[in-house]
C-alpha cells in the first residue's frame, strides 16, 4: 500500500504545483525594436519563462512603427503591451505624463542593487524624482579613428579633447578617395535620431543652443550658421560621396569595410567594430573623446535605451519581475557567457564594465564608461538653456522641429539648399510649432 | 474595321511591353537575390551582388526567430474574411444600384468613393479608441472587420461596372419565369457576372494582404499578420538587408503564386466592359 499511497501523494503535490504555477502564470507582451540586444534577450527569455511559468508574446516592430504604435498605445491607454523599449527622448515625457509605471520600488531591493547602474543614466530614465524605466544599454558618441592610417600620415594620437577645426585638419590630412579611404564619414541622412544626433553635438560644441531661456529658437543665430557650414564643409572636403544618405548603419559599415579613417559615432558600435567577426578594421581601431570647439559641454551626445511598464499594463507584477531579470547583473553575465563579454550590452552598470572578464574581452571598455560619464544632459551648452538633453530637447514638439531641421541640414549637405536658406527655414518652422505649443505667447 | 497593325509597329509594342514590365518586376528580382545573400555581401554594390556566393542563411535565422506560419495564417485569415464579407455586403449593393437605380444613386457611388480620400491616419485615434473600448485591439475578426470597410467602396464600384453590363432584359426574363429575388441573384446575375466577381475577389485578397497601416497599428502579438512580420525584419543598427530581403519574399509569395496562377481572371475581369 505504501508505494501507492506515495505515488498518490506525488501526482497530489504534482498537480497543486501546476495549478499554482498556472493560476499565477501570465502573458506578457513586450514591443521592442529588432537590435542585436533585444534579439539576444529574446534568446534568453525561456529560462526566464522556464523558471516562473510566464510567457512572453514578442512584438518586434521597425523602430519608426514602433515609436507610432507604442505612442498611439500609450496616449490611448489601452494597454496592449506590459513593457515597451523605449529610450531617453520618450521616458522623461511619458513619465511625466503620467503614463509609466514608476520603478522606485527597485531601489529597496538589495539583489537587484539600483545603485549599481550609473547615476546619469538614472537621472536620465527619470522625471519629477522617479524612475521610470531600467536600462538595458547606453551610449554616448566619440571618435572612432585607424590607428594604420594615423600612423601612415604621421599624425600623432591626440590625449586631449581636440577641436573641430584641428579635426577638419586631420581628415583632410588622411583623405584619400583614390585608395577608397575617406577622411571622415558621419551622418548625413535625415532624421533627429539620425544626422541631428551628430549635428547636435557640433552644434553645442560652436556654442550654438536650440532655444533661449524664454523658449525662442535659437536657429538664426551665428552658432548655429558656424556649425552647419562646418559640417557641411568638412563632408564636402573629407567625406565620401553621396555622404547625405549615409545614417548610422551605412557608416557602420563604411567604418568595418575600412572605407573611413574617421567616424565620431555611437559608443555602442565599438564592439561591433572591434569584433574580427564582424569588421576587417577590428585591429586597427581605437577611439578618443568626441571634438569641442568654443565650449567642451554637450559635444558626446547621451542615449539610453530601456524597458519600461505602461501604467495602462494589467500585469505590472510579472513585469516588473521580468524587468528586474532583464536588467539584472546576472543577466549581464549570462549574455556575457553566451555571447562573448564583447557582445554585453555595454554602459550602464558599474558592476558589469570593471568585470575582469568584460575588460579582457573588451579593452576599450573604460575609454566608453569615461565618455558616458563625462556628458551631464542637464548642462549641455554654452549659454543656459531652460532644457535638458544633449541631442535632443526633452519636450514632445522636438521630434517634429528635430527631423525637419533634419531634412534642411540634409539638403545643404545635398547641394540642393544653401546653409544660410536651410536654418532660415528651419527657425521659421520652429517658431511655428511652438507658437502653436503655447511655448512662445 | 479593325485598324492593321505592321509587324514592326507589333515589334515595338511588344519590346515596350517588355522593358515595363521587367522594370516592374526588377524590385521583386532584386529582393529574392538579396535574401540569399550574406548581410555584409547584401549591402556591396549591385555586380559584387550578383557576383558573390549564394546562401539560405537568411531564410534559416528567419524561420528560427519567427513563427511564420501564425503570421501567414493571420494574413489568410484576414484577406479571405474581409473580402468574402465584403463581397456578401456589396452584391446585394450593387445589384440595387444597377438595376434599380434611384435618383441619388450616381452621388451615393461617388459618396462611397470619396471615403477612399481620407488619408487613414486621420481617423487612427477614434478607431483605436472604438477598438479599445470594444475589445477588437489585436483581434483578426476587428481587422476583418476593418479591411471589409476600406475596401467596401472598391468592391461596389467593381461590382456595379459588371452588373452594368448584363442586360436587365435576362433578369427580367427570369422574373417572368417566376424566378424569386434571391433565384435571380444567385442563377442568373451570379453566374454572368462570375469573371467581374472573381476579378474583384482576387483584387481585394490582394489589397487585405498589403494592407499595412491598419494591420501594423490595430495589432500587437495575436493578430498580427505578414505586414508585422516583414515590419520586425528592420533593424535601427547593424545590417538586416539580407533577412528583411527573406522575410519579404516569404511574405509575398503567396499572393505571388495566386496572382500568377489567376492573372487570366484577373485581367479579364479588370478589362470587363472596357471594350464596347
Amino acid at each position: 500500500m505504501q508505494p501507492k499511497k506515495t505515488i498518490t501523494t506525488a501526482l497530489i503535490a504534482a498537480f497543486g504545483f501546476v495549478t499554482a504555477q498556472s493560476a499565477y502564470a501570465e502573458d506578457i507582451t513586450i514591443a521592442t525594436v529588432n537590435n542585436a540586444d533585444m534579439i539576444t534577450m529574446q534568446e534568453l527569455a525561456p529560462e526566464w519563462e522556464k523558471a516562473t511559468g510566464n510567457k512572453i508574446e514578442w512584438v518586434v516592430l521597425e523602430e519608426n512603427i514602433l515609436r507610432q504604435r507604442t505612442t498611439t498605445d500609450i496616449a490611448t491607454g489601452s494597454g496592449s503591451f506590459d513593457i515597451m523599449f523605449i529610450g531617453a527622448y520618450e521616458t522623461p515625457i511619458w513619465g511625466a505624463k503620467g503614463w509609466l509605471t514608476p520603478l522606485d520600488d527597485f531601489a529597496d531591493d538589495k539583489d537587484y542593487d539600483l545603485e549599481d547602474v550609473f547615476p546619469l543614466v538614472r537621472n536620465g530614465l527619470s522625471a519629477n524624482g522617479s524612475l521610470y524605466a531600467l536600462p538595458l544599454y547606453s551610449e554616448t558618441s566619440f571618435t572612432f579613428y585607424r590607428t594604420d592610417l594615423f600612423e601612415k600620415a604621421g599624425i600623432e594620437v591626440p590625449t586631449e579633447q581636440i577641436t573641430y577645426t584641428e579635426f577638419a585638419e586631420m581628415a583632410a590630412k588622411l583623405h584619400d578617395p583614390e585608395n577608397g579611404v575617406y577622411g571622415t564619414c558621419q551622418r548625413g541622412k535625415a532624421g533627429w535620431g539620425e544626422n541631428m544626433a551628430f549635428v547636435g553635438t557640433v552644434a553645442n560644441a560652436f556654442g550654438a543652443k536650440w532655444f533661449d531661456m524664454d523658449w525662442k529658437p535659437q536657429l538664426d543665430s551665428p552658432e548655429w550658421n558656424a556649425a552647419i557650414t562646418y559640417y557641411v564643409d568638412l563632408m564636402k572636403k573629407s567625406g565620401p560621396p553621396g555622404s547625405s544618405a549615409n545614417g548610422h548603419n551605412e557608416n557602420r559599415a563604411l567604418f568595418k569595410d575600412g572605407k573611413c579613417a574617421t567616424w565620431v559615432d555611437a559608443t555602442s558600435a565599438a564592439g561591433d567594430v572591434r569584433n574580427p567577426e564582424t569588421s576587417s578594421v577590428a585591429d586597427k581601431t581605437e577611439f578618443f573623446k568626441a571634438p569641442k570647439q568654443v565650449t567642451d559641454k554637450g559635444t558626446g551626445w547621451f542615449w539610453s535605451w530601456a524597458l519600461a511598464i505602461p501604467k495602462s499594463s494589467q500585469k505590472v507584477d510579472t513585469a516588473k519581475d521580468f524587468l528586474k531579470w532583464a536588467t539584472s547583473k546576472e543577466y549581464f553575465a549570462k549574455v556575457g557567457e553566451a555571447k562573448g563579454w564583447v557582445a554585453v550590452p555595454s554602459g550602464t552598470r558599474k558592476s558589469v564594465e570593471e568585470d575582469a572578464r568584460r575588460l579582457e574581452a573588451a579593452p576599450f571598455a573604460k575609454t566608453v564608461v569615461d565618455a558616458i560619464l563625462s556628458v551631464d544632459p542637464a548642462d549641455s551648452t554654452r549659454d543656459e538653456t531652460p532644457y535638458t538633453g544633449v541631442q535632443f530637447v526633452a519636450i514632445p514638439e522636438f521630434q517634429g522641429i528635430g527631423n525637419y531641421v533634419g531634412q534642411q541640414v540634409a539638403a545643404a549637405l545635398a547641394g540642393t539648399s544653401s546653409v544660410e536658406d536651410a536654418l532660415e527655414k528651419s527657425q521659421a518652422f520652429a517658431t511655428r510649432t511652438m507658437e502653436k505649443a503655447g511655448y512662445i505667447k | 474595321m479593325a485598324r492593321s497593325i505592321t509587324t514592326k509597329q507589333k515589334a515595338i509594342n511588344t519590346a515596350v511591353i517588355w522593358v515595363l514590365g521587367l522594370v516592374m518586376f526588377f524590385p521583386i528580382f532584386w529582393l529574392i537575390i538579396l535574401s540569399f545573400k550574406t548581410e555584409s555581401d547584401a549591402i556591396m554594390a549591385p555586380m559584387e551582388v550578383l557576383m558573390s556566393g549564394w546562401t539560405m542563411e537568411s531564410y534559416d535565422a528567419v524561420n528560427r526567430r519567427s513563427d511564420y506560419f501564425k503570421f501567414f495564417s493571420n494574413s489568410v485569415i484576414i484577406a479571405l474574411g474581409s473580402t468574402f464579407l465584403g463581397l456578401l455586403i456589396a452584391v446585394p449593393a450593387a445589384w440595387a444600384m444597377a438595376f434599380v437605380p434611384g435618383k441619388r444613386t450616381k452621388d451615393i457611388l461617388l459618396w462611397m468613393l470619396s471615403t477612399k480620400m481620407l488619408p487613414p491616419v486621420g481617423v487612427l485615434i477614434p478607431i483605436y479608441l472604438l477598438f479599445r473600448d470594444t475589445g477588437l485591439l489585436d483581434t483578426r475578426i476587428g481587422l476583418v472587420f476593418v479591411l471589409m470597410m476600406i475596401n467596401l467602396p472598391i468592391i461596389v464600384w467593381m461590382l456595379y461596372t459588371y452588373f452594368k453590363e448584363i442586360p436587365v432584359d435576362i433578369l427580367e426574363a427570369a422574373r417572368m419565369d417566376g424566378a424569386s429575388l434571391g433565384k435571380e441573384v444567385l442563377y442568373v446575375l451570379t453566374p454572368m457576372a462570375l469573371p467581374g466577381l472573381a476579378s474583384t475577389m482576387l483584387l481585394n485578397i490582394i489589397l487585405a494582404w498589403n494592407e499595412a497601416f491598419w494591420t501594423l497599428n490595430l495589432t500587437s502579438a495575436k493578430a498580427a499578420p505578414l505586414t508585422a512580420f516583414i515590419a520586425s525584419y528592420s533593424s535601427p543598427e547593424g545590417l538586416f538587408y539580407a533577412k528583411l530581403s527573406a522575410a519579404s519574399v516569404m511574405a509575398i509569395a503567396p499572393i505571388l503564386i495566386m496572382g500568377w496562377f489567376s492573372q487570366k481572371q484577373l485581367v479579364r475581369g479588370l478589362t470587363f466592359g472596357a471594350v464596347k
